[in-house]
């Protein structure tokens, strides 16, 4: 190898390299997120924490003319800390969205929610932060 | 020099008060429709027992068919007393919304109750038309009446400052507004100055040794402000009731059992018919005896109603009636004891909320 195509080379290396190091391909998190990143991230979560405050308010979520607020205010004894855990009832283990799902579908008598839909990440994101700080402890009844 | 002393009292003295107080128990215990004269105390009134029915929260037909079963099996339940009870007190939020179309509907499923009945306004009801409907259908939204030596008042506790007009907001906003307990911008409830005025001139009559019972929908105390668990004007309410010797409060609002104790006065919170609610995160008193966390796969497990036994001494023993669990008495020589709640078993820290 000439030391021009050398140069040539070493300098295609180390520009893939800072442009994967750019895009994290190869660094990934080696590199720590900008503040910009950081409060983006923050402000689509607490978009959806806000959302699901507004669903968790919403009579129209189901029939009867009952939200989730009516039986749990302010998110009170949701006990989302706890999931996934075996429901006696149900006979299975199960995660708070299957929970969320139970109580649309019967006390309030309305249309499940896909469990990947944003509606039913909102309500999560909502549930989770009211207990924000609380211990994990899944699997308590 | 007696050697069996317990406590600083001889086996024998131990004996005697213990005797004496299992009896006094067993009689103020013996009948739950309570005709039995408590032992104990000067009698100021002679005994009687009522039934209490609350926050049914009815909304139109066609909507919630549960809310209208459980309020017409409340009904049953009270019309199945045997025997009847001298009268029924509805504790408030009859509708849900407001809506003229519920308080009709509440007033005819009411209208099947056999006892008769005295009813209280709880923000439900009011606050779509600021009472407009309830005060045609019901009459005025606070009075007292007399019965069997003692003296009831009723309170339309859950005035708020007027905040809708600043904000242009319709009846329905308000409505909705009010109905939201979690509602960050939620005005606190009073009795408010006119009517503590009221009340003032309506005790005057009164004589301090007349036992005094208050129906109230907020439980004039501060339990829990975030969700108007609350009373503002609380500690000027309870002035006005200092000087009496035997005060009870009965309110509704909390949809869960509530014993309390300030002072002269006992409260007690009551069951809703239609849905339970948690334990507030702080400021539950230390006299309740919590009721289990509700089991929503039973649609009516936290729900029910209750009866009122009003004592010689003019203080009151109450149970409830939960739909799906055992009833709970609890007697107000109990909770003056200094021994109540009972401990929870060993190894438990109470229900979890």
């Amino acid at each position: 190898m000439t030391i021009k195509k050398g140069i040539l080379t070493s300098l295609c290396i180390t520009a893939l390299i800072v442009f994967a190091g750019y895009t994290g391909i190869v660094f990934a998190h080696g590199q720590p997120h900008s503040a910009q990143d950081l409060k983006l991230f923050e402000m689509a979560y607490q978009k959806a924490v806000d959302q699901g405050y507004k669903i968790f308010h919403d009579a129209k979520l189901g029939t009867t003319g009952q939200s989730c607020d009516m039986c749990h205010p302010d998110a009170a004894n949701t006990h989302p800390e706890t999931y996934p855990k075996y429901q006696t009832q149900i006979k299975k283990v199960i995660g708070l969205r299957d929970m969320i799902n139970w109580c649309i579908l019967n006390p309030l008598k309305g249309k499940e929610l896909a469990p990947d839909s944003e509606e039913m990440i909102a309500l999560e994101a909502y549930i989770t932060n009211q207990r924000k700080g609380t211990p994990l402890a899944p699997g308590k009844h | 020099m007696d050697s069996n002393k317990k406590n600083g009292m001889t086996r024998r003295e131990l004996l005697r008060t213990g005797t004496g107080a299992a009896a006094v128990t067993l009689l103020a215990g013996i009948s739950p429709f309570g005709l039995v004269r408590a032992a104990f105390g000067e009698e100021k009134a002679e005994p009687f027992t009522f039934a209490y029915l609350s926050d049914a929260h009815l909304y139109v037909k066609n909507i919630n068919q549960k809310f209208v079963d459980a309020l017409v099996k409340g009904v049953q339940n009270v019309n199945d007393m045997n025997p009847a009870p001298d009268f029924v007190f509805f504790g408030g939020d009859l509708a849900q919304l407001g809506h003229p179309d519920e308080l009709k509907l509440g007033k005819e499923i009411l209208s099947d109750l056999k006892p008769k009945l005295h009813i209280m306004v709880g923000e439900h009801d009011w606050y779509r038309d600021m009472g407009e409907t309830w005060k045609t259908l019901f009459g005025p939204d606070r009075y007292s009446f007399d019965h069997k030596g003692i003296h009831f008042v009723v309170l339309n506790s859950v005035i708020v400052k007027d905040y809708w007009t600043p904000n242009k907001m319709t009846p329905e906003q308000r409505m909705l507004a009010m109905a939201q307990l979690d509602n960050p911008k939620g005005e606190a409830f009073t009795v408010g100055e006119e009517q503590r005025d009221w009340l003032q001139t309506d005790l005057k009559k009164v004589k301090s040794e007349t036992p005094v019972v208050v129906f109230s929908h907020s439980p004039l105390y501060k339990l829990y402000r975030p969700w108007n668990f609350w009373t503002d004007d609380a500690e000027e309410v309870r002035k006005l009731l200092s000087r009496f010797k035997t005060v009870t409060v009965f309110h509704g609002h909390t949809h869960q059992v509530l014993t309390n104790r300030i002072g002269n006065i006992t409260f007690h919170g009551f069951l809703s018919t239609s849905w339970p609610w948690p334990y507030a995160p702080k400021g539950t008193p230390e006299l309740t005896l919590q009721m289990d966390r509700p089991d929503p796969f039973f649609s009516t497990d936290g729900c029910g109603w209750g009866i009122i036994d009003m004592l010689g001494s003019g203080q009151a023993d109450k149970t409830y009636e939960p739909w799906n669990r055992s009833p709970m008495k609890v007697t107000y020589e109990e909770i003056a004891s200094g021994k109540w709640p009972p401990a929870y078993p060993q190894g438990s820290s109470g229900p979890s909320y």
